[in-house]
């Protein structure tokens, strides 16, 4: 496999790679914002920064519909921005306002949008796994079509909750995309320290599935993966192991002073992909995107954050009362 | 009215709500035939003895709509489950700020009694209970069982269900009507005026059964089966204990920050309930250990009537 050759975008004159380019761009930006409020103690708790791997959220939430649903983990500010969820309540929620998508009960870490079908980032490596494969058994009881992605790390993909969920959508032929994000590194253990394979991808033929490698830095070879994938779901055959070579350009966390393994030259070798330069060098090359038109579009999202950041500001704090609500659905 | 045992009663309860509801499905380790031969392979499903997957599948689901009932066979198997139950289905309908329910029945059998040693004997119900977002319900008659199941499926929280599997063959009148028992009720299983029983599960049975034996002498006891261990009726076991000023809480399980720890704390911390008592609690539980295989050893960890005729006398001779 090599990691250097592009996908050409299939699309001619269409708005998709623009888009997809936007959603790219947003969840940098947005990221960068975070990690400096963060720092600045306006956001609590722990930031885990996606920056590096966005080409795999937004490639293959491209392939997807609104009511297709995904579910995240602790780094999953990508994965909510990719399947459109809104900056201004993301934002409120790292803020801890009343106003986030969880009314300031969950954090960066816990961030979810079920109108969207994003079923939530979450906190324990793999425990998303089974969780979103039952919104594939869902899907495939209701019998209109949609399906349901897993994005998981290379440290998930070591752990059970990984190989017994997709050993029971194979069986049971769910319309599930289990998309693995190897960034190379389970926090700062290496992932040859913790896997004997090369190819998390080639685990699928365990399981009776397709097993996929592709460079997650070209957002158009994850999106035709995941698109031949998702095509394969709908129709009845089951699920695909997308496995999405990248790297995140940060430490694991944004918490100052912590350590990091891994070697200087590597993070820079890199950064030398860059998933979003690649994207635009792409895009410039088939003429379907100018300089110009670049910098407006960086500009949009760059107000359109800090109208975010304005819109968590603003909005108040739950009342400490509030702790006690929402333990239980009212039926 | 017919009579029918608690474990069919629970497979009753599974039938009726099944077909008053389409978005309910079935998970277990083994696809039981009743259910198959009426609902069929897509809504009955044999899962791989996998419980953490086939948890997290059911909460899923659940977050998607479906309101899916998991049996994990023995409550010891759901351990498998943990970071499923604990950190997942008790936490997700909180963290992600109330914007989605999650319907989901987990059953699972607790308690000893069948020689079967210290995995397959255990009644870990105040490990559940110490989490906030879960409900839970213990019932020790048919008719509670399959009532109680009832509200479990309906209602709109992850419940479990803990059935005691001594009381499996036990029956009992069930009316053929639709009915529910509502979460949160005790019962008030035999009333009396000296002594408070706060019975679980089979020893609900045991109760009534010293409680017989004490009447012969003239102690009238009255047994409180809480029924439902989350959300516990407290005003039930308070008034009770107002009325006779006495309380023995008997529990299958051990003492240890256990149910029994619960409900007597109930009583004391309540100002009112306090100044009424005439003795200190008693709680009349298992030892503190792994339960062992050979029947003497088994027996002598846990409590039956004769323990709790004792208990009771304790707290009379205070």
């Amino acid at each position: 496999m090599t990691l250097t050759t592009e996908k050409q975008p299939r699309f001619h004159r269409d708005s998709k790679p623009l888009e997809m380019l936007r959603s790219m761009q947003t969840i940098r930006r947005f990221e960068e914002r975070a990690s400096d409020d963060y720092q600045a103690g306006a956001i609590y708790g722990v930031v885990h920064c996606y920056i590096g791997e966005e080409a795999v959220a937004v490639g293959v939430c491209a392939a997807l519909n609104k009511d297709d649903q995904i579910i995240s983990t602790h780094r999953g500010h990508g994965h909510c921005l990719a399947k459109g969820a809104d900056l201004n309540r993301m934002m409120a929620e790292l803020y801890g306002r009343q106003t986030g998508y969880c009314k300031g009960k969950g954090g960066s870490m816990h961030i979810a949008d079920f109108s969207i079908g994003m079923l939530g980032a979450n906190g324990i490596v793999a425990g998303g796994i089974p969780i979103v494969t039952g919104a594939g058994l869902a899907a495939q009881l209701e019998g209109k079509g949609r399906v349901a992605v897993s994005f998981f790390g290379d440290g998930a993909s070591n752990a059970g909750p990984f190989h017994e969920s997709i050993n029971i959508a194979a069986t049971w032929k769910l319309p599930m995309l289990y998309v693995c994000e190897n960034n190379l590194y389970s926090a700062g253990t290496t992932a040859a320290e913790t896997l004997a394979l090369s190819d998390v991808a080639a685990r699928a033929a365990g399981y009776g599935i397709p097993g996929v490698v592709v460079d997650g830095n070209d957002v158009m070879a994850v999106y035709e993966a995941a698109e031949a994938a998702v095509n394969r779901a709908r129709a009845g055959q089951g699920p695909t192991l997308i496995e999405c070579k990248t790297y995140r350009w940060r430490g694991h966390t944004e918490r100052p002073g912590q350590a990091d393994p891994r070697p200087q030259e590597e993070i820079e070798a890199w950064r030398q992909r860059d998933p979003i330069n690649r994207f635009v060098t792409n895009l410039m090359n088939q003429e379907l995107l100018t300089e110009e038109a670049w910098q407006e579009m960086d500009a949009e999202i760059l107000a359109a954050i800090e109208d975010a950041v304005k819109f968590a500001e603003e909005s108040p704090f739950p009342e400490p009362g509030a702790a006690v609500e929402d333990i239980f659905a009212e039926s | 009215m017919r009579k029918i045992s608690y474990a069919q009663a629970g497979t009753d309860a599974l039938i009726e709500e099944m077909q008053r509801d389409a978005t309910t499905f079935h998970l277990a380790t083994s696809a039981p035939d009743e259910l198959v031969n009426e609902f069929g392979t897509d809504r009955v499903r044999a899962t791989p003895i996998a419980e953490g997957a086939f948890t997290g599948i059911a909460i899923g689901a659940a977050g998607s709509g479906y309101r899916p009932i998991v049996n994990w066979g023995m409550i010891t198997f759901s351990f498998v489950a943990m970071d499923q139950i604990v950190n997942q289905a008790a936490k997700i309908h909180y963290m992600f700020g109330g914007q989605a329910k999650f319907p989901i029945t987990f059953r699972a059998s607790v308690g000893g009694g069948r020689r079967v040693a210290a995995q397959h004997s255990q009644s870990p119900y105040s490990m559940f209970m110490n989490l906030a977002g879960l409900k839970m319900v213990l019932p020790s008659t048919p008719y509670d069982m399959k009532g109680l199941l009832k509200s479990a499926i309906r209602d709109d929280n992850p419940v479990i269900s803990f059935e005691s599997n001594r009381l499996m063959g036990v029956e009992g009148e069930v009316q053929e009507e639709d009915y529910t028992v509502p979460l949160g009720v005790a019962d008030t299983k035999r009333e009396g005026s000296d002594v408070t029983l706060v019975a679980l599960a089979w020893l609900v049975h045991e109760g009534l059964a010293a409680a017989e034996m004490l009447e012969k002498e003239g102690v009238s006891v009255e047994v409180i089966d809480p029924r439902t261990l989350v959300p516990m009726d407290e005003a039930a076991i308070r008034a009770s204990v107002q009325k006779t000023g006495r309380l023995v809480i008997a529990d299958e399980a051990g003492p240890t920050a256990g149910a029994s720890a619960e409900i007597a704390t109930v009583v004391t911390e309540d100002r009112e309930t306090f100044a009424k008592l005439k003795a200190p609690p008693k709680r009349v539980c298992a030892l503190h250990v792994p339960i062992p295989y050979s029947p003497g050893l088994e027996d002598h960890v846990f409590p039956d009537r004769d323990n709790i005729v004792a208990g009771i006398r304790e707290v009379l001779d205070t």
